[in-house]
């Protein structure tokens, strides 16, 4: 069967491809579109490595298909700086040492970034329960808990 | 003027960035033109002869370049070696990177394949006819020890027994440490607890499946890129499993997604360098999430007798074990340091530990943070409270006064220098945490726990650029901080900023050998070697200037960042710096710079005790962790926050230890929860913060004072909670992992089930 052609918006600039039917979103931003900072720990959608937000709403890239990309805004880890700025949870992960290994730290920023932007001030048990779908083994989440509340903290005081 | 000093402050690591924008490559990431991919078929059966392997439908396929079965490997002698914390048998790794004559678990790769896409490498594999015999087979360690048991390796003969056995088993090797006498210790105790335990298999749980490039030319070059523990060890492997010569080939570690010991072997890599020295095309491989389950190495699930006496003072006199660890298919559990570490936090003049390395149709193990050492210190430190219990004594003060110290003669040999196993048990007693109020329900643990830590050939290289920054290079992957604490060492040896030094890891063509990111050893051996590169540079420097200034050798000194002149010659000329140096470096003899090549001796060994409290819900049997404190002795902490984060990451991967993670076998010999929903590891609504307190007794064979921190953090959490949950239920769990279904038998049994009154 022939491939599909699919257009979407991915961080902000038009982009098409071809895809498989089977193909995930997460094999064709990883493959297609060569955007390899979403990564796939488990192609389950239990780890959150693959984390994007799809017109806004937080998703595993791996649980979505190509396909269904089509039309849709796409917004990855490669999308969250801004120029020369790091988003203030990128700045803040690494102050805060909230990363060792690396592997979950794209994932978890654009899940924190997701819910910084529904709820600015959240409690710890609201960032952790948010951030139970994606998986760290080194850090144990805490210096990842803390540099969200810390970051919450900054952004609403602007 | 004092130079800004960097050791001891938390610095953002230098490869940071890159890892919060998604630029960072780990093992998936790279690519290569024309790149092939590579997947593997696996073993359905747990046990079962290879009668037959027939390829040629799937080589036949359109767009199949290359398949590999075990035909493709030469066979390799049994010889052990060596291997960090683990010992190792090149004719084992042939048989566990590709199956023989037999597949001994279920996942077992038979054969790989190479092709143009993964869909057409899939659809290769199920073309691939393997006739097997099924055999019985065995998955419980003791089920594994019954003379009628399936054997596994009909050539297996029980190392380590006088005679040598008649017949072969599953028992690879027994081992033995023995102190004093151990049936005169008891003879003086007062109080004798003797409990039997045990653990399940747990998986190292990294998030970063196993991954690996590999191109061959025409001539035999190899390029290899793969997330690991140990490139130099992964480039010493294949040389040996693919007959190359070790300098044809060149490996670079990618950034790594974890490894806690389980990539410190190789699976994936072999088989991508056979399948493109057939395919003469690049190959990658990834593993998916059920093959890290299936495939690669958990650590062992155990079963452990413990028997310790003591006096009614509170004075341990005599320390008993036996332990039974799974290695898996094939010989190699981390049993031995099992045996050495369990008694070794207490000062225990009588101490006997047997234990036995046990094959089973397991996925062979592989090193897992601290290697054997949370099973049997669980089992210990389980004992220790309970011993503190009956004699009604407080179990900090209990451990206090039993506690190894400075002079202490261990049990599996040497004399301790300076260790901090007391500090922290102070530290902890110190806490507002110990003294807090609990509810009913509620629990309250402590444990403390043991790691040697480990040394080793290092090799780091410090380059003095054309404008003065400073370009290091080390050979050891880094997961967790390496870098930064590497260039933290470099900026305080040399007298420049932080920024001013750039660090990489380097491939295996950049520097000298390398042991593996393992043993807690990297920041320890690495700092040690960038040590000695700067002095090299230092000195170097020191007789540039002599020369230049036309002085004598001692007329000059290297300090504050500055080749300074002495004595009455420092009117006459100018002090340099490093960058004014590095302006004349082609004028006064060349690139400046220095290389440490080391064999890192002196590992100072880490102590922590933990403490936690925790609540146990009696209606389902769940159980939350409600607060947690770590104090373990750093040495000295080069970046404080890194090594904290090393103390939190360990407390809660012995939390899912603890409460939930297993490898669930159904009666099939079948791994049942080959995926993270099934196979729960602990997720950030599942803990609360882990309080750290840093401990430094400093390191006296270290040039800061450090010690590794990296595995130590592990050992304590699996008695700790276990102990809290006594406090708890007033039961003592002695299987782990505890979780709810097992909780909820345990108190229906007692009548203590059921809704909690409002």
């Amino acid at each position: 069967m022939a491939k599909h052609h699919i257009e979407a918006v991915v961080n902000g600039d038009a982009v098409e491809f071809l895809c498989e039917t089977e193909e995930t979103l997460l094999d064709v931003l990883r493959d297609t579109l060569h955007l390899t900072g979403s990564k796939e720990g488990c192609a389950s959608g239990d780890c959150g490595a693959c984390s994007v937000t799809l017109d806004g709403r937080l998703v595993c890239s791996c649980l979505v298909l190509g396909c269904e990309a089509g039309g849709r805004r796409i917004e990855t880890i490669e999308g969250m700086a801004k120029g020369e700025a790091l988003h203030p949870l990128q700045q803040r992960f690494l102050e805060h040492a909230a990363l060792q290994c690396g592997i979950c730290t794209p994932g978890f920023l654009v899940a924190a970034k997701a819910l910084l932007e529904r709820t600015p001030d959240p409690t710890e048990t609201e960032v952790r329960y948010w951030l139970a779908g994606n998986l760290c083994r080194c850090t144990g989440y805490d210096k990842i808990v803390s540099a969200v509340m810390d970051t919450a903290v900054a952004m609403r005081k602007g | 003027m004092t130079m800004q000093t960097y050791v001891g402050t938390r610095t953002i690591r230098p490869d940071g960035v890159d890892k919060v924008t998604g630029r960072a490559r780990f093992g998936a990431d790279f690519n290569l033109p024309g790149q092939l991919i590579g997947r593997v078929l696996r073993s359905p059966h747990p046990h079962a002869r290879i009668l037959s392997i027939d390829t040629s439908k799937a080589e036949a396929l359109p767009g199949v370049k290359a398949v590999v079965t075990r035909d493709d490997f030469g066979d390799q002698p049994s010889e052990f070696i060596p291997a960090g914390e683990m010992m190792m048998n090149y004719r084992d790794v042939v048989r566990n990177v590709m199956a023989r004559e037999k597949a001994l678990y279920e996942g077992h790769a038979v054969a790989a394949v190479a092709a143009t896409s993964a869909a057409v490498a899939r659809r290769a594999l199920k073309l691939i006819d393997v006739k097997y015999e099924v055999l019985p087979h065995v998955i419980d360690v003791v089920d594994a020890m019954r003379p009628d048991a399936p054997l596994l390796h009909e050539d297996l003969y029980t190392a380590g027994v006088e005679p040598k056995p008649e017949k072969p088993s599953n028992v690879a090797k027994r081992v033995e440490i023995t102190l004093g006498d151990i049936e005169a210790g008891f003879g003086k105790a007062d109080l004798i607890i003797e409990r039997e335990f045990r653990t399940a298999a747990v998986h190292q749980g990294y998030i970063e499946p196993h991954a690996a490039l590999a191109t061959v030319s025409e001539d035999g070059s190899t390029e290899l890129w793969t997330t690991t523990q140990g490139h130099f060890i992964v480039r010493a492997h294949c040389a040996r499993l693919l007959g190359l010569d070790i300098g044809r080939i060149r490996v670079t570690a990618t950034e790594i997604g974890g490894g806690f010991g389980g990539k410190t072997v190789v699976y994936l890599e072999p088989l991508a360098i056979a399948l493109s020295r057939k395919a003469r095309r690049p190959v990658k491989m990834v593993m998916t999430r059920e093959e890290v389950f299936k495939a690669s190495g958990p650590t062992s699930g155990a079963t452990v007798r413990v028997k310790l006496g003591a006096t009614k003072d509170g004075k341990f006199v005599a320390g008993f074990a036996e332990l039974k660890y799974q290695a898996g298919a094939f010989p190699g559990s981390p049993v031995q340091p099992g045996v050495m570490c369990a008694f070794a936090p207490y000062d225990i003049e009588h101490v006997n530990v047997i234990g036995f390395d046990v094959v089973s149709n397991r996925p062979k193990v592989a090193a897992y943070r601290a290697p054997g050492a949370p099973i049997s210190e669980y089992a210990v430190e389980s004992v220790v409270d309970e011993i503190a219990k009956k004699l009604d004594i407080d179990p900090i003060d209990l451990r206090m006064q039993n506690a190894a110290r400075e002079g202490t003669k261990a049990a599996y040999g040497p004399k301790f220098g300076p260790i901090g196993l007391e500090e922290t048990l102070n530290a902890i007693k110190k806490t507002e945490h110990w003294n807090a109020p609990l509810r009913k329900w509620q629990g309250r643990g402590v444990a403390s726990g043991f790691w040697f830590n480990i040394g080793g050939e290092t090799c780091a290289s410090l380059t003095v650029n054309e404008d003065g920054t400073v370009s290091l290079m080390a050979g050891t992957p880094d997961i967790g901080g390496l870098r930064a604490s590497l260039a933290m060492v470099a900026a305080d040896e040399l007298g420049i900023p932080y920024d001013k030094v750039r660090p990489i890891i380097g491939d295996t063509g950049s520097l000298g050998f390398n042991f593996l990111t393992g043993g807690s050893r990297s920041t320890f051996s690495g700092s040690m070697a960038i040590v000695e590169a700067a002095k090299q540079i230092k000195t170097e420097l020191c007789a540039r200037a002599a020369k230049l200034w036309e002085l004598k050798p001692d007329q000059v000194e290297f300090a504050d960042g500055q080749v300074k002149p002495l004595g009455a010659a420092a009117d006459k000329v100018k002090a340099m710096s490093i960058a004014d140096f590095a302006k004349v470096a082609g004028k006064t003899g060349g690139p400046i710079g220095g290389t440490g090549r080391i064999n890192a001796q002196g590992a100072g060994p880490s102590f922590g005790t933990h403490l936690v409290d925790l609540e146990v819900d009696p209606e389902t049997g769940r159980t939350t962790i409600l607060r947690y404190t770590v104090a373990q002795d750093a040495g000295r902490a080069i970046h404080p926050a890194y090594v904290e984060g090393q103390f939190q990451g360990g407390a809660v991967q012995g939390i899912g230890w603890a409460l939930n993670e297993e490898y669930v076998y159904g009666a099939d010999g079948k791994l049942q929860n080959a995926g993270f929903l099934d196979y729960r590891m602990p997720v950030a609504s599942d803990v609360p913060m882990i309080d750290t307190i840093l401990v430094e007794v400093a390191n006296p064979k270290h040039p800061y004072g450090v010690r590794g921190v990296g595995e130590t953090p592990i050992v304590p959490p699996l008695g700790a909670i276990a102990n809290a949950m006594e406090g708890a239920t007033g039961i003592r769990f002695t299987e782990l992992p505890m979780s709810p279904p097992k909780v909820l038998k345990a108190l229906k049994e007692r009548g203590l089930n059921g809704r909690v009154a409002p």
